[in-house]
C-alpha cells in the first residue's frame, strides 16, 4: 500500500501542492527573519496571521475586490507590527511574553469578528491559478513550478528580494548591524529603535500576508483558528534556516513537503491513522529545532532591549 | 529627604497593583470594542460581573473554571521564575487528563482512597512527561522552549484524538456506533466530593493547598532556591555549583506536572470523562493559556496567583453571561486577556525605573541612619525576578 506513495503522479501531486503550500511560511518566515535579524524575537505571528486572513477574507467577501483584500491583511498586519514593536522596541517589554500576548489577542479578536461579521464558515472565490505563458507547457514540470496562483508566485520572488535587501544593501546592513551589535550601531548614528521599527511592522505586513495567502488563495476560507500552529512553525523556521533568507526558504519547502505528504498519505487512505499524519510537521519541527540549533549561533541582540548608555 | 512628598507615590504598593491597572486598561479597550460592536458597555460589564460573582451558583462556577487556571498558573509560576517559558500548559493539561483516566478507567473496582491520588499521580506524571521533553531539550540541545512547547501542543490534541477514537473510546459509543470521541465515564466513586449543593468540588481546595505547597517548595527549600537561582542568573548559578541544566529541565517538568494534575482534576471533578471536540481549547478551556496569564497577574508568586486565578475564572464565567446579554461572543474575553499580558509586560520598564529610584531614596536615607537595608523576599522580590526572566530565551 505504501507502494502507492511512489507513483509519478503522487509525486508530482505532493510537489505542487509543496510548492502552495510553501507560501504561508515562506511569507511569516521571511518577515519574522528582518525582525529577528534586528535583534526583536516577535512571537505574536500567529496572531498576526489570523487577523490579517480574517482581514482579507472578510475585504474580499463584502467587495469582491482580491487587492482590497490584500490592502486590508497588510494593513492589519502592519497594524498589529507597528504594536508589538512599540511595546518590544519603545516599552522595551519582554518579547517573549508579549508575543503571547499579541497572539491571544489575535486569536480572541480574529474568533470575535468572525462570529459577529460572518456567523458560518463561508467561502470566497479567492486567487486563481495563472499559467505562465511558455513556461507553463514546460512537460511534467511546467504546470507545478507555473500554474500557481499570484501568491505563490510573489512568495518566491520576495526570497531572493528579501536576501538582496538583507545582504547588498545599506539598510540590510542597519539591519544586520542592530541586532549584532546595536552600541556600535548607534555610535555610527543609526538609529536602533527606528530600525527596529521598521523591521517589526514589516514582519507584521508579511505576517498579515501570509494570513491573506491562507483564507485567499489556498484554501478560500475562514475558520477560527485555521492557522494551528502555522504562525509559531515559521518562527521556529527562523532558527531551522540559521537566520538566512535562503536558509527560510528550504525550511518552507521541507514543512511544506511534509505537510503535502500528510494530506496525500490521508488522500490515499494509507493505513497510518490520519492524526499521526497531522502531528508529522509538528514532530519535525521539534527534530528540526534540535539539528538547527547545533548549526548557528543567533543574532547577538536578539530579544535585548537597546537602552544607550549615559 | 528632600522628596518625602513624592514618596507616597514610589511606594511599591503602587506596583503591586500594576497589574490591576493593566487589566484596567484592558477592559477600558473591551468597552471601546463594545461600542463598536453597537453593544452596551456598561450593561455589558454588569452582566459579567454579576455572571460571575452574582449568585451562588455562580461563584460556584467561577471557582470551578478557577482552579485550572489555579494549578497552571502554579506550574508557571516554578517555569518562569526558573528562567524557562513553558507555553504548553495546554498539551500538559491534555496528557495528565488523558494519564490519570486511564489509571480510573483500568481499576473501576478498585477502592476510591487508593484509586483516586494514584490516578492524580499518574496524571502528574503525564504532564511532567509532556513538559520534561522540552525542558530536557531545553537543557541538553538549547532547543527554544517557547516553540517546543507550542509543538508539543498540537503533538498532544491529535494523540487525544487518535485515542479518543480508537484504544480509549467509550464502548458505550461503539455500541452504539455514534462514534463520539470521548473516553467511558469514570467510576462515579472516583468523582471528587462537592464542597456546597453546587457544582464546587474538593479540587479547588486541594489547588489552594498546592498553591502554598508551591510557595514553600519555591522560597523555603533548597531545591525551590535554586531554581530561582537558575532563573535569575544562570552563569553565577554554575559557578556557584548548580547543576543549571538538570533544574532547567526540573522546573519545566515541576511545571507541567502542575498543569497535568490541572486536566486530571478537571476530569475528576467536572467532566468525569475525556472528550475531544478536535482542538485542545474543547476540552482544556484554553487553561493552559488563560493560566499564563492569571500568574503573570499574580507577579508569578504562588500566593498572589490565587487570587488572580478567582478573577480570570471569573472573567471566563462572566463571559457567557455577558454573550447571552448583549449578543458579544465570549470570545472577547480571549483578546482582553491577550490585552492584559501585553500591559503588564508592558509596564515592566516603568516598575524597574521605580524600583530604581526606590533603591536611590533608600540609600541615601540609609545612609544617614548607618544601616544598610536589605531586599526581602516576597512580592517585590517577584516582581525583580519576573522582570528578568525570559532574557535568557535568547537561546535556542
Amino acid at each position: 500500500m505504501i507502494e502507492s506513495l511512489f507513483t509519478a503522479q503522487v509525486l508530482l501531486g505532493i510537489l505542487t501542492s509543496g510548492i502552495r503550500l510553501a507560501t504561508p511560511y515562506l511569507y511569516a518566515g521571511i518577515g519574522e527573519t528582518f525582525g529577528q535579524r534586528s535583534g526583536v524575537l516577535n512571537l505574536g505571528v500567529e496572531g498576526q496571521m489570523l487577523l490579517g486572513a480574517f482581514a482579507a477574507f472578510y475585504a474580499v467577501r463584502q467587495t469582491g475586490n482580491l487587492w482590497l483584500g490584500l490592502l486590508a491583511a497588510i494593513l492589519v498586519g502592519g497594524l498589529m507590527g507597528l504594536a508589538m514593536a512599540f511595546v518590544s522596541v519603545t516599552l522595551r517589554a519582554k518579547q517573549g511574553i508579549s508575543g503571547i500576548g499579541f497572539f491571544l489577542f489575535g486569536l480572541g479578536m480574529s474568533d470575535l469578528l468572525f462570529q459577529t461579521l460572518l456567523g458560518t464558515v463561508q467561502t470566497v472565490s479567492g486567487f486563481r491559478p495563472l499559467a505562465i505563458p511558455l513556461l507553463s507547457r514546460i512537460p511534467v514540470l511546467g504546470p507545478v513550478f507555473f500554474n500557481q496562483s499570484f501568491l505563490v508566485y510573489a512568495a518566491y520572488l520576495l526570497v531572493p528580494i528579501a536576501n538582496y535587501v538583507m545582504n547588498h544593501t545599506t539598510l540590510g546592513l542597519k539591519i544586520r548591524a542592530v541586532g549584532e551589535n546595536p552600541e556600535a550601531a548607534d555610535s555610527l548614528g543609526v538609529s536602533v529603535s527606528r530600525v527596529r521599527y521598521f523591521t517589526v511592522t514589516l514582519g507584521g505586513v508579511f505576517s498579515g500576508l501570509a494570513g491573506a495567502s491562507l483564507s485567499i488563495a489556498l484554501l478560500n476560507v475562514f475558520q477560527q483558528g485555521m492557522t494551528s500552529g502555522l504562525g509559531f512553525i515559521a518562527v521556529a523556521l527562523v532558527y531551522f534556516g540559521g537566520w538566512r533568507v535562503w536558509g527560510v526558504l528550504a525550511g518552507s519547502l521541507l514543512f511544506s513537503m511534509v505537510n503535502a505528504l500528510q494530506l496525500w498519505v490521508q488522500v490515499l487512505g494509507l493505513p497510518i491513522p490520519s492524526e499521526f499524519a497531522v502531528m508529522m510537521p509538528y514532530v519535525l519541527t521539534i527534530v528540526a529545532l534540535v539539528v538547527a540549533v547545533q548549526r548557528v549561533r543567533p543574532p547577538t541582540a536578539l530579544t535585548k532591549p537597546f537602552v544607550r548608555e549615559g | 529627604m528632600r522628596r518625602r512628598g513624592k514618596i507616597s507615590l514610589s511606594s511599591p504598593i503602587i506596583d503591586a497593583f500594576l497589574p490591576v491597572i493593566a487589566t484596567l486598561a484592558a477592559l477600558l479597550v473591551g468597552a471601546v470594542m463594545l461600542l463598536a460592536l453597537g453593544a452596551n458597555p456598561i450593561v455589558a460589564y454588569t452582566a459579567l460581573i454579576d455572571g460571575a460573582f452574582g449568585s451562588v451558583n455562580s461563584l460556584a462556577d467561577t471557582l470551578v473554571r478557577a482552579t485550572p487556571l489555579l494549578f497552571v498558573g502554579l506550574g508557571i509560576c516554578i517555569a518562569f521564575r526558573g528562567g524557562v517559558i513553558n507555553i504548553g500548559g495546554e498539551g500538559q493539561f491534555v496528557a495528565g487528563a488523558i494519564s490519570g483516566t486511564v489509571v480510573a478507567l483500568a481499576l473501576p473496582e478498585g477502592p476510591a482512597l487508593i484509586v483516586v491520588p494514584l490516578s492524580f499521580l499518574v496524571g502528574a506524571l503525564g504532564g511532567a512527561i509532556w513538559g520534561g521533553i522540552p525542558g530536557v531539550l531545553k537543557a541538553r540541545f538549547n532547543v527554544n522552549e517557547i516553540l517546543s512547547t507550542v509543538m508539543m501542543n498540537q503533538i498532544a490534541v491529535q494523540g487525544m484524538n487518535f485515542l479518543l477514537l480508537g484504544a480509549l473510546i467509550d464502548p458505550i459509543q461503539l455500541e452504539r456506533a455514534s462514534r463520539i470521541p470521548q473516553t467511558a465515564r469514570i467510576s462515579p466513586a472516583f468523582s471528587l466530593p462537592r464542597l456546597v449543593p453546587t457544582r464546587l468540588h474538593l479540587g479547588t481546595l486541594i489547588a489552594v493547598v498546592m498553591a502554598v505547597l508551591v510557595y514553600i517548595l519555591l522560597w523555603r527549600t533548597t531545591l525551590g532556591y535554586r531554581i530561582r537561582a537558575v532563573g535569575l542568573n544562570p552563569d553565577a548559578s554554575r559557578y556557584a555549583g548548580i547543576n543549571v541544566s538538570r533544574h532547567v529541565a526540573l522546573s519545566m517538568a515541576l511545571s507541567g506536572a502542575l498543569a497535568g494534575l490541572a486536566g486530571v482534576i478537571q476530569v475528576f471533578g467536572v467532566n468525569f470523562r475525556v472528550f475531544t471536540d478536535g482542538s485542545a481549547a474543547g476540552f482544556t478551556g484554553s487553561a493552559g493559556f488563560h493560566g499564563i496569564v492569571a500568574a503573570l497577574f499574580g507577579q508569578l508568586h504562588p500566593l498572589g496567583t490565587i487570587p488572580a486565578a478567582f478573577f480570570f475564572g471569573g472573567l471566563l464565567v462572566g463571559a457567557n453571561r455577558l454573550q447571552r446579554t448583549v449578543q458579544v461572543p465570549a470570545a472577547l474575553i480571549t483578546s482582553l486577556n491577550g490585552l492584559v499580558v501585553v500591559f503588564v509586560v508592558s509596564t515592566e520598564l516603568w516598575r524597574q525605573q521605580r524600583a530604581r529610584r526606590r533603591a536611590g531614596e533608600n540609600a541615601l536615607q540609609s545612609e544617614g541612619a548607618g544601616e544598610s537595608k536589605t531586599v526581602h523576599q516576597g512580592w517585590d522580590d517577584a516582581s525583580a525576578v519576573a522582570s528578568r526572566i525570559p532574557d535568557r530565551e535568547t537561546s535556542v
